[in-house]
């Protein structure tokens, strides 16, 4: 059984919703990642989403452009990114892991290439933010085969698309809460209830939202109506904060810390 | 050569629709209205009336005849794109998308521009047609093009400076689709060149195609033959696609798409996607990307803002890969000294992007006997350029 499949089976029982932060991986630095997915671990999150740094992210607001660039400046690689999470595994980490990645590093890579470095280093699923269901044929069968879920998103625009993205969907389903790109928002369109009560109707899956969801208060409005809840910016704009606390050696416990109390804040 | 694309945006393995889920939905509409529209004799009259009435088509072919003896070698002929009205072949596309946006009951359109000429375009068309008009443009671009950022303000377009990334115009492009993202449900995107999703690249070629219409039967008419090459500048490559396109089935017309070199392809500042990139997915599809082992886009470089893309149309990577047709590096230093020549012999001034499309030509013509004859797609003026190029050769 796939780890994110246990994971929700396990919420489901104890009646709770899944907590899934994102970061950017190595932002600041991977070691620093590592030591940021302990402290979200010990805070309650139930499964961790892996960003891997992207030149062109498109489907990404500000804070989450800074937190690329930041990464790439020390080069780092989706090698890099994927050797994190065994990384943190290692270090006791035992979270599933998503990596949130564009496709053309993916791609770069060589699909085979990629899916055998996964299968061996602990990554459970996978979001694709630029591949829509019409062009992943080929990666979604070399995901099955490799028991590696691909999560689709599906938007308020999906519409009739529902359906058939849910149909072949494994793991969780990725509401995406509002037109627009990743980043804090303070409210949510009027439509986003019955958004929601469609993409539940269309499947047995879990279905998580994201996009937008910055506080306790969106956690709990959103944790009657969803099994997860993906909460990206809000996390990475807080680690951007904590910048000079992480990167000097006598207050780096400290900046740590605030990130942990930031997310378990979230979770009340 | 195959009938391209088929129904899924496919070029050969090229093309193809890499963007956001929020996004389909609006792609296929458009897909939708852009095939209905296409067929409608009330849109084409339209239009057809737009491009002859207002923007000047057909352009002239002309016979550069003090250019071709200069060189010494094959007949010239410009394909002179210059002419339309706003300066470019860029009015062609964007007169042809705001007729549809309104066909569509679109209020609101959005584009990117790099040298600006697209935008201009754009805010043109907007204005002719009652449309509220933005225009995201890189910052880097804004300064190098100040004089087409007061157009479109004068135009009545608000003009979005990209400070994101490399802030030109990759990142122009990308800060159009995530704005198109968050209002797709009011706002029509005005896609500039034959990249991106489709069924821009499709939808861009077929509006663009005109060029290479007029120039095939320009040519039989004056010469009463076919040219033996179309020679164009590609950055994303409209104008290039556009005067190629009629010409893909006359296999005896070779095909030469001219791209940026800028300070030399060994050198780490050019925009020379097909000499040196790799396939790879960028802005919305699959086609030559200039990038790092990772697949992390690279910065390009070019003196020309038109042609400084590390992308390229996906029907130009599949034109290449078939051996159909040839793609040639130019440098800034070429580009510029082709700029001086046609400006002394012929009296036009060349838009920069244009001057590259000139330079192979340059290369090309002293190779080739009297009776040859070469098509040079002409895509825009100069005008824009030469507060830049009084910068470059300071003063003459």
């Amino acid at each position: 059984m796939n780890h994110i499949d246990q994971t929700f089976a396990g919420l489901k029982e104890q009646g709770k919703t899944a907590l899934i932060p994102f970061l950017t991986v190595g932002d600041p630095d991977a070691g620093t990642t590592i030591e940021i997915i302990r402290q979200l671990e010990a805070a309650g999150a139930d499964l961790i989403e892996l960003g891997v740094p992207y030149s062109d992210p498109l489907a990404d607001g500000p804070v989450i452009q800074r937190a690329s660039g930041r990464a790439l400046q020390h080069g780092i690689t989706i090698t890099e990114c994927i050797q994190v999470a065994e990384d943190a595994r290692k270090s006791g980490v035992k979270l599933p892991f998503i990596l949130f990645t564009y496709y053309n590093p993916v791609l770069q890579m060589g699909l085979e290439k990629f899916f055998d470095l996964i299968s061996k280093k602990e990554i459970s699923g996978l979001i694709i933010p630029d591949l829509p269901t019409e062009e992943d044929a080929e990666l979604r069968a070399m995901a099955e085969a490799a028991n590696i879920h691909l999560i689709p998103l599906v938007a308020p625009t999906s519409k009739e698309r529902i359906a058939r993205i849910t149909g072949r969907a494994r793991g969780f389903i990725y509401c995406v809460s509002s037109l627009g790109v990743t980043g804090v928002r303070s409210d949510f369109h009027s439509g986003i209830d019955s958004f929601l009560s469609d993409v539940r109707q269309s499947t047995e899956l879990p279905i998580a939202i994201g996009f937008g969801i910055s506080s306790r208060e969106h956690v709990e409005r959103f944790s009657k109506q969803c099994d997860g809840v993906v909460v990206g910016s809000a996390i990475v704009r807080k680690i951007e904060e904590t910048l000079p606390l992480l990167q000097s050696a006598e207050h780096r416990r400290e900046g740590l810390e605030q990130i942990r109390q930031f997310v378990q804040g979230l979770k009340g | 050569m195959n009938h391209v694309p088929d129904e899924n945006g496919r070029y050969g393995k090229f093309g193809g629709r890499y963007v956001p889920e929020t996004l389909m939905n609006a792609l296929f509409e458009l897909e939708e209205a852009f095939n209905h529209y296409a067929k409608d004799p009330e849109f084409k009259a339209e239009l057809q009336y737009l491009l002859k009435q207002y923007s000047g088509r057909p352009t002239p072919l002309y016979y550069a005849e003090r250019l071709s003896k200069h060189l010494g070698g094959a007949r010239i002929y410009l394909k002179r794109e210059d002419l339309n009205h706003t300066g470019a072949h860029k009015i062609n596309n964007s007169l042809a998308q705001a007729l549809l946006a309104k066909r569509m009951g679109k209020t609101k359109v959005i584009a990117e521009t790099g040298a600006g000429q697209h935008g201009v375009a754009s805010a043109t068309a907007a204005a002719l047609l009652g449309l509220e008009c933005k225009v995201f443009m890189g910052e880097e671009d804004t300064k190098r093009q100040q004089l087409n950022v007061f157009r479109m303000k004068l135009l009545g377009a608000e003009v979005v400076p990209v400070l994101s990334g490399t802030r030109t115009l990759k990142d122009a492009c990308n800060e159009t689709l995530r704005y198109w993202v968050s209002h797709v449900n009011d706002t029509y995107y005005i896609l500039g060149s034959v990249t991106g999703p489709h069924p821009y690249p499709k939808m861009v070629r077929d509006f663009q195609r005109i060029i290479g219409d007029e120039a095939r039967e320009q040519m039989l008419a004056e010469q009463g033959k076919l040219p033996d090459y179309v020679v164009a500048a590609v950055g994303g490559g409209s104008n290039a696609i556009g005067i190629f396109y009629p010409f893909i089935q006359d296999e005896s017309v070779k095909l030469i798409g001219v791209e940026a070199a800028g300070k030399g392809v060994d050198s780490e500042e050019h925009a020379a996607t097909m000499t040196k990139g790799r396939h790879g997915v960028f802005q919305g599809s699959l086609s030559y990307v200039l990038q790092d082992d990772h697949g992390q886009v690279l910065p390009a470089h070019s003196i020309s803002a038109g042609l400084d893309y590390p992308g390229v149309g996906p029907e130009h990577s599949y034109l290449k890969d078939s051996g159909r047709a040839q793609y040639e590096p130019i440098t800034d230093a070429e580009a510029l000294e082709a700029l001086q020549l046609l400006s002394r012999t012929e009296g036009i001034i060349p838009a920069l992007e244009s001057a590259h499309a000139i330079a192979q030509t340059m290369k090309l013509a002293p190779s080739l006997d009297k009776d040859q004859t070469i098509v040079v797609s002409l895509s825009g003026r100069g005008d824009k350029d030469v507060e830049a190029i009084m910068g470059y050769l300071g003063g003459i």
